[in-house]
C-alpha cells in the first residue's frame, strides 16, 4: 500500500467524515462530487454516528492474503442510520453470538499490517454495545 | 440498428490447464469459432477479461488475441466489466454489427486464473469490489454473497438446503458437459458440508477458480443467411445496467436491481415477457447468486428463489431451465470468459447441436445474465432462432 493511499482516506477512517448534500440532505459515505439523489455538487462536512445496528454478516474463514494470520473474523454491514450503511469487521465478539438486529458502535482499531516495514493500517470496527 | 445474428460459436475444455499459456487459452475459442462459421478473419474483435495482469501479469489482450489467433491487423480491444466483461464484450460486438461499421465481429472471452496461489487469486478477484471500503476492511467475494445468502435468510426465510439445491442441480447439469471443469453430481449432503468459506457459503456454493476461454461471431442478419448453413440464431434483446460498487450501499442487500433493470431493457428491446423465454444461463458465481437473480429476472417470485429451486423449477426438465450447461458453478468460472460461454450455450441449444443428455426440448428463445461484482454490473441478452 502507498503512503498517500491510506493518507488520503483517513478522514473517513479516523474521523468518520462524510458529506451531507446541502441541497436534499442525503448523508454520503465516503463522501463524493455528486449526490446520487439529486445530482447536487454541493456539501457539507458532517460525521456519522458511531451507533448502529448490524444489517447482515459473515464470517470469512478463507481469507485474502493480507489477512492470513486474522482469519477467521466476523465482517458485517452496519445500518448507521441517516440511510448510512457500513461494511466493517466485528471485533471483541465471538462469531456465535453474531446476530442480525445487534446493537453496535464503531471504534477506532488496527485493520492491517503490512509486514515488518509496512504501514499500520488503522480504521473503524464496530464491537457489540 | 440492424439485426444481428451469430453464426459461429466455441469454447474449449475448461479447467486447471496448466500447460497452456494465456495466449493460446484465447486462441484456442477463436479458432473454434471460426471453424464453426467456415470463416478464417472477422472484421473486429472483443475481448473480455477481468484482470489478466494481475493473474499472469499480461495485458494488451487486444494486440495478443489477433495475433496468437493469427488475423492481425484486424483490431482488438480488451472489454473489462470484472465476472461480467465477457457479456460486456459480447454487447460490444454486437453494437458493433447492429450499427453497420462491420459485418462480422467477434467477441472473446478469456481468464487464466491457475498461475497464481489460492490468496492471490482472492485478492485479484477482489479488485472487482470497491478496494478502500470493502476489501480495506477484510471482505472477500464469498463475504459479500454470504453476507447477501444471510440477509435472504433472514428476511425470506430461505433455507440451507435451498442454497445447497442450486449447487446439486447445477453440478447434475454439468455432469453431462464434456467441457466443464467438474463432472460430478453432488449431494445436498456434501455440499453442506464441504470446506465453510464464509458462512454460510461452503466450497460447494462457490464456483471454481478455472482457466478457461469462449468464442463467438456475430454478423448481420442477411449476411449470416449467405454464410452459415447451421441455424440462424438472431440476438433478439440487449440490456445492461449497474449499481452501487458498495453492496453496503444498495437499498435492499439481497435484491438485484441492476439485474432487474439489464433484463427489462433486454425483454423491452425483443418485445417479450419473461414467460415467453425458454431457459437460461445465469451467473450462479455462488448458490445465493443464482436465487437472487432468478428472482430479479421475475423466474421466481421475489423472496422465493430458494422453493422454486427445491421444487425443480429451474431443473433442467423443469419448468423454465436454468444453467443446463452446468453454470459457473460445474462448468467452473474463468471470470473475463464466463459472459461469452454463455452465450455459446444458448447458441448450441438454440440450434439443437447437443447431445441427447444435454439438449433442452424446447430452447427457441434464450436468455444469459452475466453479473459483475456482487452485483455492481448486469449485462443480459436474449437469442432466439429464426
Amino acid at each position: 500500500m502507498s503512503a498517500p493511499k491510506y493518507w488520503r482516506e483517513m478522514a473517513q477512517r479516523y474521523r468518520f467524515e462524510a458529506a451531507k448534500c446541502k441541497k436534499c440532505g442525503k448523508v454520503l459515505f465516503p463522501p463524493r462530487l455528486a449526490c446520487p439523489a439529486c445530482k447536487s455538487r454541493e456539501f457539507e462536512n458532517t460525521r456519522i454516528n458511531d451507533k448502529g445496528t448490524i444489517e447482515t454478516y459473515t464470517i470469512v474463514r478463507i481469507p485474502p492474503s493480507q489477512f492470513t494470520d486474522e482469519a477467521p473474523y466476523p465482517v458485517a454491514i452496519v445500518n448507521m442510520g441517516d440511510n448510512i450503511r457500513i461494511l466493517c469487521q466485528v471485533a471483541d465478539c465471538e462469531p456465535e453470538e453474531l446476530k442480525i438486529g445487534m446493537p453496535v458502535r464503531l471504534e477506532f482499531r488496527k485493520i492491517q499490517q503490512e509486514g515488518k516495514s509496512g504501514i499500520l493500517a488503522y480504521g473503524y470496527k464496530c464491537v457489540p454495545e | 440498428m440492424r439485426d444481428v445474428a451469430v453464426i459461429g460459436v466455441g469454447m474449449n475444455r475448461w479447467g486447471e490447464l496448466w500447460n497452456v499459456a494465456i495466449r493460446d487459452l484465447l486462441a484456442e475459442s477463436v479458432l473454434k469459432a471460426l471453424d464453426d462459421a467456415g470463416i478464417d478473419s472477422v472484421e473486429a474483435m472483443y475481448i473480455g477479461c477481468m484482470t489478466s495482469g494481475l493473474f499472469t501479469d499480461q495485458e494488451h489482450l487486444g494486440a495478443i488475441g489477433p495475433d496468437y489467433s493469427g488475423i492481425c491487423p484486424v483490431p482488438g480491444t480488451r472489454v473489462e466489466s470484472a465476472c461480467a466483461s465477457g457479456g460486456a464484450a459480447f454487447r460490444a460486438a454486437y453494437m458493433h454489427v447492429a450499427s453497420g461499421t462491420a459485418d462480422i465481429v467477434m467477441a472473446a472471452g478469456v481468464e487464466k486464473m491457475t498461475d497464481v496461489d489460492g490468496g492471490g487469486a482472492t485478492f485479484a478477484l477482489a479488485t472487482a469490489a470497491d478496494q478502500e471500503y470493502e476489501v480495506y476492511n477484510g471482505i472477500t467475494f464469498p463475504g459479500l454473497y454470504a453476507m447477501m445468502a444471510n440477509h435472504h435468510m433472514n428476511k425470506y426465510g430461505t433455507t440451507r438446503d435451498q442454497l445447497a439445491q442450486v449447487s446439486v442441480k447445477n453440478h447434475a447439469n454439468g455432469y453431462n458437459n464434456e467441457l466443464a471443469q467438474f463432472r460430478m453430481k453432488v449431494t445436498l449432503d456434501q455440499v453442506k458440508n464441504s470446506v465453510m468459506v464464509a458462512d454460510p457459503m461452503t466450497l460447494l456454493d462457490c464456483s471454481p477458480i478455472t482457466d478457461g476461454s469462449a468464442a463467438v461471431i456475430l454478423c448481420s442478419l442477411d449476411k449470416a443467411k449467405e454464410i452459415t448453413r447451421k441455424r440462424v440464431v438472431k440476438v433478439v434483446g440487449s440490456g445492461h445496467a449497474s449499481d452501487t460498487i458498495q453492496l453496503a450501499q444498495r437499498d435492499d442487500l439481497s435484491y438485484l436491481k441492476s439485474t432487474e433493470l439489464a433484463a427489462k431493457q433486454a425483454l423491452d428491446m425483443a418485445g417479450k415477457k419473461i414467460t415467453d423465454i425458454d431457459f437460461a444461463e445465469v451467473h450462479d458465481c455462488f448458490s445465493i447468486a443464482e436465487i437472487m437473480v432468478i428472482e430479479a429476472l421475475g423466474i421466481a417470485k421475489v423472496g422465493k428463489g430458494g422453493p422454486a429451486t427445491m421444487d425443480g423449477v429451474t431443473a433442467i426438465d423443469g419448468m423454465f431451465p436454468v444453467n443446463p450447461s452446468g453454470g459457473l458453478k460445474s462448468k467452473g468460472h474463468p471470470v473475463g470468459a464466463t459472459g461469452v460461454a454463455q452465450i455459446v450455450e444458448l447458441t448450441e441449444q438454440i440450434r439443437g447441436d447437443l447431445d441427447k443428455n444435454r439438449q433442452l426440448k424446447k430452447a427457441n428463445i434464450g436468455l444469459a445474465q452475466n453479473m459483475g461484482g456482487s452485483g455492481a454490473s448486469s449485462v443480459v441478452h436474449i437469442l432466439e432462432g429464426v
